[in-house]
Order: structure tokens, then C-alpha cells, then sequence
């Protein structure tokens, strides 16, 4: 047992020791240990998805289309309200109650709550089991479209993640340009296509503010208003894939590929609509921090802008050219963007940490020199005063700090931080305890009279329960750090864990063989004192 | 059995020990309450920038610089050596707090030639989130031991550690306290090795009492020469296991590094500290509380009958 943990932790700790891992140990699975981003040098980002704007978007667009369904259907109403996420319909006298319900449930199965509130007053909100989906689902999707993003920078083994309900993190080894990358995931832009409401004059609507139910007003590059209608014919999420270019015109632009659904719809509308007017809408959205009555909210806007408007020459379906862009980065940006996917909810940076790979490598260059050079006092000390027994410590020791490489290289998720390498030199320091303990009891034997043998038989009896009381309150507390610590804090945990739980096996176990073989088949010793 | 051994009169100095921890808490209290401490990004949320330069840094031409183009609220300072400095910037409200740090790093980089080391953003609700983590995790951790210990000892047994344990703590961020070395994360994570490493001693010591209590249950010793005897047992032990802990502490501390420096000082101060009250502290609480040999051997017979 004790020969297989040695062969097998000398084994599996020799990658992180070599610059280039040889093939046979590859062969068997051996991997060097895994860096923290503070060692290897990189970007780490915690990002807070905004989920109550999910719902309350959400919520707008079915206040919309129930009201438009209602219409279809010639339910008649007297009022209808949109507040705080819930719908207030007022019905006519003669429609009955069950109608609405019927309708509701046929469209959207259980996704509301409907309750009556006198006899033809209704109040409609999202169900709290709906709510969590569409939390689940935004916080999802989120994280493939910034996963997509990740990936189109072109960096090694990133990391993007789920973390807890409303959280996502991304690492990035190796990222220098934080700016570029900060753009990338932080970035919402997408596009909707929209047909300019053409039977209204815009001046007169700008002036009187007084505009048609289903029409908006926007206001484009040259700041002369333009009514565009509420109804969308394409948004982001019918793109499938996107391109930059340049057009006849040297123009940047955008080539863009849509899906089934998204492809029939345009190809539709485009063909009734030929010689009318389209317009393609830019829409960003930016989060940022406001004191709303002595507390910080942050506030998500959204600014929409124009970027073309042209004549519907033909019918158009599958795929297409956008011209109007800035400059060619916005086209390039913005074919990211779509390819990627779009985002179900705006999100914005809640923490960075970066280190830059000069860091990075002075950090190893630091942790390796302190755990070096800590070891080498253990070691000069333990001997001094120990002696022969000492030396068995020694080995348990270097024993030791083996385990802990070889179990930090085969744990999959397993990191090596600058803390972790600090509780690797903590569990150094604390590793010979365990042999301190049992050595000061077998010395205490042999001043009490006992034979060799015995003395180490009863010290390291004796020696157990304290070692095992000890261990274990130290391991509690590591436990709750890797529970609630972050980050570093859990790759010093880690470590720290690892170092005693094997602490305890080299301390006891790898130490006790080596004492009986030395002085229990060497006949040499047995009368002799023992060296310790 | 027992032979001759040479025994301290630790108890006889328990009651000095007592007030004078009793007067160092206060003073650490005082200073946590009306001085506070000097929290890193970590837990105050905020920028933090370092940067580094191939020769002396231009400290004061930094400082002109920020100041000029309203980072007036950061402050600059040398970290670890004269090339290499480390500017701090409250959060501050606007459109695109985290990317404070790309802008003035442009700007920077228009007027310096430097190198990027470190940036760590911190936003508010971050920070807050990471303090309130810290106290729950250090509070549930101390619940868990005291059970635990309460389990195989006895309940006064675990009164003292925690005792001892709360000492040590209080004392060690008294001491962030008034030096007003910077308290981030990793200075909690050595606090929490500290309790860790404490309980360790502290159990090593009570172990050897419940012992003893046990071995002189027929010889009716008193409580206080028992303790002085089972502390004097122990006392090597205590002294080299803390000996080889401040070894590598000191190693950590000369070659780890500025980041680590907090972490290994805090550890430092925990592992004295930590030494000095389960000798004192824990053994003194048993003793206040009127523990006897009778306490511990009747437990166990009923655990083991």
C-alpha cells in the first residue's frame, strides 16, 4: 500500500515538474497541475446578468399580444392597464370571464396566473414558475452567446460558466488586451427590422406627440424623424450566421443568413411589401449605475438608432447585405455579435481581476523559491533534532508534498493558486506536527522505562487520537473556506484539504513502516537505543 | 508509573495571562470600533492598478498626472519595490465603472512607459457580498468545532477553545487594526488558518488533560497541578510544531512576495498568538470554570460502557 502510494504520487507528480511532459506518462493520463489565472497570467470577469429586466420585457410583449389577441378575438374590453408587471383588463358586460381564460390557455399553457378580481375585472401576471424559466432559460442562453463570443477571440481554454442563479464567469489565460475583450462580452448589440409607417407624417406626429398606436417615432442620422411601425419582422435571433464585407460602394457591411422561420417571414413580408420602405434598426443596450433614493440601482437603457432605410426592390429570403455602418470595426463588431447569438439579458462587470504575465510568472518563480527554500529549513531541523527518526519524518514530508501534486494534477477543476501554493508551505509547517506528536510520546516511553520497540509501538498509539482530533477541526475549517471563500481562497482550501488528509497517511502510516522495517527486522538495532 | 518530570507552574501565571488578554482584546476592540481597517478592493469594492517601470518609478509625476485629469479621489503608492507602483481608485458612479480602469491605463500609457501588472475591479455590491460571506463562513465554522469538540470532549472543553479562538482573532485584526496593514481577502483566509492552526494546539493540550485527568482519577491530584503537567508534556511539542510553522512562515514571508505578504504576516502573528493561548487561554477557561477530573472520566464512562 504504502510502495503504490509512493510509485503512484512520484508518478503522477512528474509532469509539473518537467517543461515537456513525456509520452509515457501522457499515455497513463499524467497532466501537469492546472495554473490559477494568477500564475499563468490572464482575465477574470464576473458578470451580473440582469434578470428582472428579462421579465419585465417579457411581460411588456405579452401585455402587447394579449391585447392584440383580445382584439382578434372581439373580446371586448372597457379599460386595459399594463403596471408593475400585471395586466388589468376591465371587461365588457356581456364577456364571460372564461373566455379570456380559455384563450390564455390555449396560447400559453400555464404561463400565467389569472385571477378575478370582481365580476369582469381580471388581473394577469406570470406565473412564478414561468418566471424561473425564463430566468433559467435567459441566464442559458447568455452564457452559450458569451461562451460563442469567447471563442471568436481566440484564446486557449477559456472559461465561461454559470455561477450561482444570476451570475456568469469567464476567464481568459493568456488575455492581454483587456479593453477588446471587456467590448466583446460586455457588448448587447443587435438588430431589428422594421417598415417605416409611411401613411403618417412624422413632423406631425413629433409636433402634436401624438402617434398611432402600432407606430414609434425614431429619429435618423440626419436627426429628421421617422415613424417606424411597432411590428418587428426580423430580429437578432433569426440570424444564423453573419459576415463583414465591404459592398459595390466600398461600404462596410454586413452579410446575413437567416433560419427557416426567420427566412419565410422576411420573405413574406418583402414580397407585400415591394417599393415600400424598410428600415434597419441598431439597438445597444448599456447598463449603468444610478442613486435612487440614497440606494444604487443599475439601470439598463437602450439606445436604438437607425443605421439604413431603403426601398424594398424584390423579395428577399435567405440571406442578404446591410450597409450603413460607421466604420468597418462596427461591421466586424456587429457580425460577431449576430453569429454569436444574441444576448436574452443585458449583463455588466461586477468584478475583473487581471494579471499580467510577467506576474504570472514571477508569482511561480516566488511560490517555488518560499516552498523551496521552507522545505529545506523543515528538513535541516527535523534531522537535527530528530535524527534517525528525523529522516523518516523527511520522507514523509517530501511524501507528502508529492501526494498533494499528483491528487491537484489528476482532480479535474483543481487549481493551483499563488494562496494554494501558501497552503502547500502552511501544510509543510504543519505536516511534521503529526510526527512531532508521535515522536514526543515514544521519547516520553523510553524515559518511562519501555523497551524500544514498545516505545514506539504505545507513542504511536497514543499519538493517534490527538493527531486524528487535530486534523479533523483543521479540516472543518478548510472545508467551510472551500465552501464560501472565492477564487483564491478556494484554490488555498483546496491545498490545505489535500495536504491534511494526506498529512495523516505519510505522518502516520509512511512513518510507522519505515521505523518497523529499520528497527524491527534489523537485529543490529534492537538492543540499541533508539535515534531519535 | 510516573516518573520524575520536569514540570512548569503555568497556572500559577494564568490569572496575569487573563487580564493581560483581557487588555489586549480591549485595545484591539477600541481600535476595530473607532479606527477601522484599511479594507482592500477586495471587501470595499473599488480599482486597484499596478503597474510596473524598468527604472525608479515617476511617483510624483503620477500623482500630478492623476490628479490633472480627475482621478483626484486614487491614491499612488510604491508596492514592494521603487520600479513598481500601485494606484488605487474608489468606485465611482458612472456609465461604465469597470472600465475606469482601461481609460486611465490609456491615458497612462499616452504619458508613461510602463508595464501592466495587476487589475483588480471590485464592484460595491461585490464587496459587501464578500464581507458578509467571510463573517458567515468564519462564524459557521466556529459552530462546527465548538460541536465538534463539545462531542469528544466536554462542553467546558469547547468554551475554551473558542475562547482561545475568539482571542486570537479579535488580537490579530486589533493588529490590522492599528497598523492599518491592508485587510483583503487573503488576510481572511489566514485568519481562518489561524483558527484552523490554534484548535490544533489547543486540542493537543486538552487531549493530554483528559488524559491525565483520567490516568488520576484514583490518585485524586489537583486540578491545577494536573494541567501544569499536562501542559509541560505537551510543551516541546507545542514549541517545535510552531517552530517549523514560523520557518516556512518566514521563508513566505522574505521570498512570497508583496501579495502574499499580508497573508503570511497575519499567519505569523496567528501562529505566536495562536501558541500562547492554548497554552494560556484555553487551560485558563477550564480552570474558571471549574473543571475536575471527575468531569471528563464520568463522560466517558458513559460513552464507553
Amino acid at each position: 500500500m504504502v510502495i503504490f502510494v509512493m510509485l503512484f504520487s512520484v508518478t503522477y507528480s512528474l509532469p509539473t515538474f518537467f517543461n515537456e511532459v513525456p509520452n509515457w506518462l501522457i499515455s497513463i493520463n499524467a497532466k501537469k497541475m492546472n495554473l490559477g489565472l494568477d500564475l499563468k497570467g490572464g482575465v477574470h470577469f464576473l458578470m451580473q446578468v440582469d434578470l428582472d429586466e428579462v421579465i419585465d420585457n417579457k411581460s411588456r410583449k405579452f401585455s402587447n399580444d394579449i391585447r392584440s389577441q383580445l382584439r382578434k378575438n372581439k373580446i371586448r374590453y372597457s379599460s386595459f392597464k399594463f403596471e408593475n408587471n400585471k395586466i388589468f383588463i376591465d371587461l365588457s358586460n356581456n364577456v364571460n370571464f372564461e373566455e379570456v381564460e380559455d384563450m390564455l390557455n390555449k396560447n400559453y399553457q400555464n404561463t400565467f396566473d389569472i385571477k378575478r378580481l370582481e365580476d369582469n375585472k381580471l388581473q394577469i401576471s406570470i406565473s412564478e414558475n414561468a418566471i424561473n424559466e425564463l430566468r433559467i432559460a435567459a441566464i442559458k442562453q447568455n452564457t452559450t452567446t458569451l461562451r460563442n463570443r469567447v471563442n471568436e477571440l481566440g484564446v486557449a481554454e477559456p472559461i465561461v460558466q454559470q455561477s450561482g442563479k444570476t451570475r456568469i464567469v469567464v476567464e481568459l489565460p493568456g488575455v492581454k488586451d483587456t479593453t477588446r475583450a471587456k467590448e466583446i462580452i460586455g457588448a448587447t448589440a443587435t438588430l431589428e427590422f422594421k417598415m417605416v409607417d409611411e401613411e403618417s407624417d412624422a413632423y406631425a406626429a413629433e409636433e402634436s406627440e401624438q402617434i398611432m398606436f402600432n407606430s414609434k417615432l425614431y429619429y435618423d442620422d440626419a436627426g429628421q424623424p421617422v415613424l417606424l411601425k411597432r411590428n418587428v419582422i426580423l430580429t437578432g435571433e433569426n440570424i444564423v450566421d453573419a459576415s463583414s464585407g465591404f459592398d459595390q460602394n466600398s461600404r462596410p457591411s454586413v452579410n446575413i443568413t437567416l433560419d427557416g422561420p426567420g427566412s419565410k417571414r422576411f420573405a413574406s413580408t418583402t414580397e407585400d411589401n415591394i417599393g415600400k420602405l424598410m428600415a434597419v434598426l441598431f439597438i445597444e443596450s448599456k447598463s449603468e449605475s444610478r442613486v435612487v433614493n440614497g440606494e444604487t440601482k443599475r439601470v439598463t437603457k437602450k439606445y436604438e438608432k437607425i443605421i439604413s432605410i431603403a426601398t424594398i426592390q424584390e423579395r428577399l429570403s435567405k440571406s442578404f447585405q446591410i450597409t450603413g455602418l460607421d466604420s468597418p470595426k462596427q461591421a466586424r463588431d456587429l457580425a460577431l455579435y449576430l453569429r454569436a447569438g444574441s444576448m436574452a439579458a443585458p449583463m455588466y462587470i461586477i468584478e475583473e481581476r487581471t494579471v499580467g504575465p510577467s506576474l504570472g510568472a514571477d508569482n511561480i518563480e516566488k511560490g517555488k523559491i518560499s516552498v523551496i527554500i521552507g522545505l529545506i529549513l523543515v528538513l535541516i531541523f527535523m534531522t537535527y533534532y530528530y535524527r534517525v527518526f528525523g529522516l523518516f519524518a523527511n520522507t514523509a514530508l517530501i511524501l507528502n508534498i508529492l501526494i498533494i501534486v499528483s491528487v491537484m494534477s489528476l482532480i479535474p477543476g483543481a487549481v493551483l493558486t499563488l494562496p494554494g501554493i501558501a497552503g502547500i508551505v502552511l501544510t509543510v509547517g504543519m505536516a511534521v506536527d503529526a510526527n512531532v506528536l508521535i515522536f514526543e510520546r515514544v521519547k516520553e516511553e523510553i524515559r518511562n522505562g519501555s523497551t524500544p520497540l514498545a516505545s514506539i509501538e504505545l507513542g504511536y498509539k497514543k499519538a493517534f487520537s490527538t493527531i486524528a482530533d487535530a486534523n479533523i477541526t483543521t479540516l472543518i475549517a478548510s472545508i467551510i473556506l472551500f465552501i464560501f471563500g472565492t477564487g483564491p481562497i478556494k484554490g488555498f482550501a483546496v491545498t490545505l484539504s489535500i495536504g491534511v488528509i494526506s498529512s495523516m497517511f505519510t505522518a502516520i502510516i509512511v512513518t510507522r513502516v519505515l521505523a518497523n522495517i529499520s528497527y524491527e527486522n534489523n537485529s543490529r538495532f534492537k538492543t540499541k537505543e533508539l535515534s531519535i | 508509573m510516573r516518573t520524575i518530570k520536569i514540570n512548569y507552574e503555568f497556572m500559577k501565571w494564568h490569572k496575569l495571562a487573563v487580564y493581560i488578554s483581557v487588555f489586549l482584546i480591549i485595545i484591539s476592540l477600541l481600535s476595530i470600533f473607532f479606527k477601522g481597517f484599511n479594507y482592500g478592493v477586495d471587501f470595499k469594492g473599488g480599482t486597484l492598478i499596478e503597474i510596473s517601470f524598468n527604472k525608479d518609478a515617476p511617483i510624483d509625476e503620477i500623482r500630478d498626472f492623476l490628479e490633472e485629469n480627475n482621478y483626484s479621489k486614487s491614491s499612488v503608492q510604491y508596492f514592494g519595490s521603487k520600479s513598481e507602483i500601485l494606484i488605487r481608485m474608489p468606485n465611482i458612479l458612472s456609465t461604465n465603472e469597470s472600465n475606469l480602469s482601461n481609460d486611465l491605463i490609456e491615458n497612462l500609457k499616452n504619458k508613461f512607459d510602463f508595464s501592466l501588472k495587476r487589475v483588480e475591479y471590485v464592484g460595491a455590491q461585490v464587496g459587501e457580498e464578500l464581507r458578509d460571506q467571510g463573517i458567515l463562513a468564519a462564524l459557521i465554522a466556529l459552530i462546527l468545532i465548538m460541536i465538534y469538540i463539545a462531542l469528544r470532549f466536554e462542553y467546558r472543553f469547547s468554551v475554551g477553545a473558542i475562547l482561545a479562538l475568539i482571542h486570537d482573532v479579535l488580537l490579530i485584526m486589533g493588529l490590522f487594526s492599528i497598523t492599518q496593514i491592508e485587510f483583503n481577502l487573503s488576510v481572511f483566509a489566514a485568519i481562518l488558518a489561524v483558527i484552523g492552526y490554534s484548535l490544533n494546539d489547543t486540542i493537543v493540550v486538552f487531549d493530554r488533560i483528559r488524559e491525565n485527568f483520567k490516568a488520576a482519577i484514583i490518585e485524586n491530584t489537583n486540578t491545577v497541578s494536573l494541567i501544569n503537567e499536562s501542559i509541560s508534556q505537551t510543551l516541546s511539542r507545542t514549541l517545535i510544531t510552531s517552530l517549523t510553522t514560523i520557518l516556512v512562515l518566514i521563508s513566505l514571508i522574505l521570498f512570497g512576495g508583496e501579495i502574499l505578504f499580508g497573508f503570511s504576516f497575519a499567519l505569523l502573528i496567528g501562529v505566536i498568538i495562536g501558541t500562547y493561548s492554548s497554552i494560556y487561554i484555553a487551560s485558563s477557561t477550564l480552570l474558571l470554570l471549574n473543571i475536575s477530573a471527575k468531569d471528563v472520566t464520568i463522560e466517558v464512562d458513559e460513552e464507553k460502557p
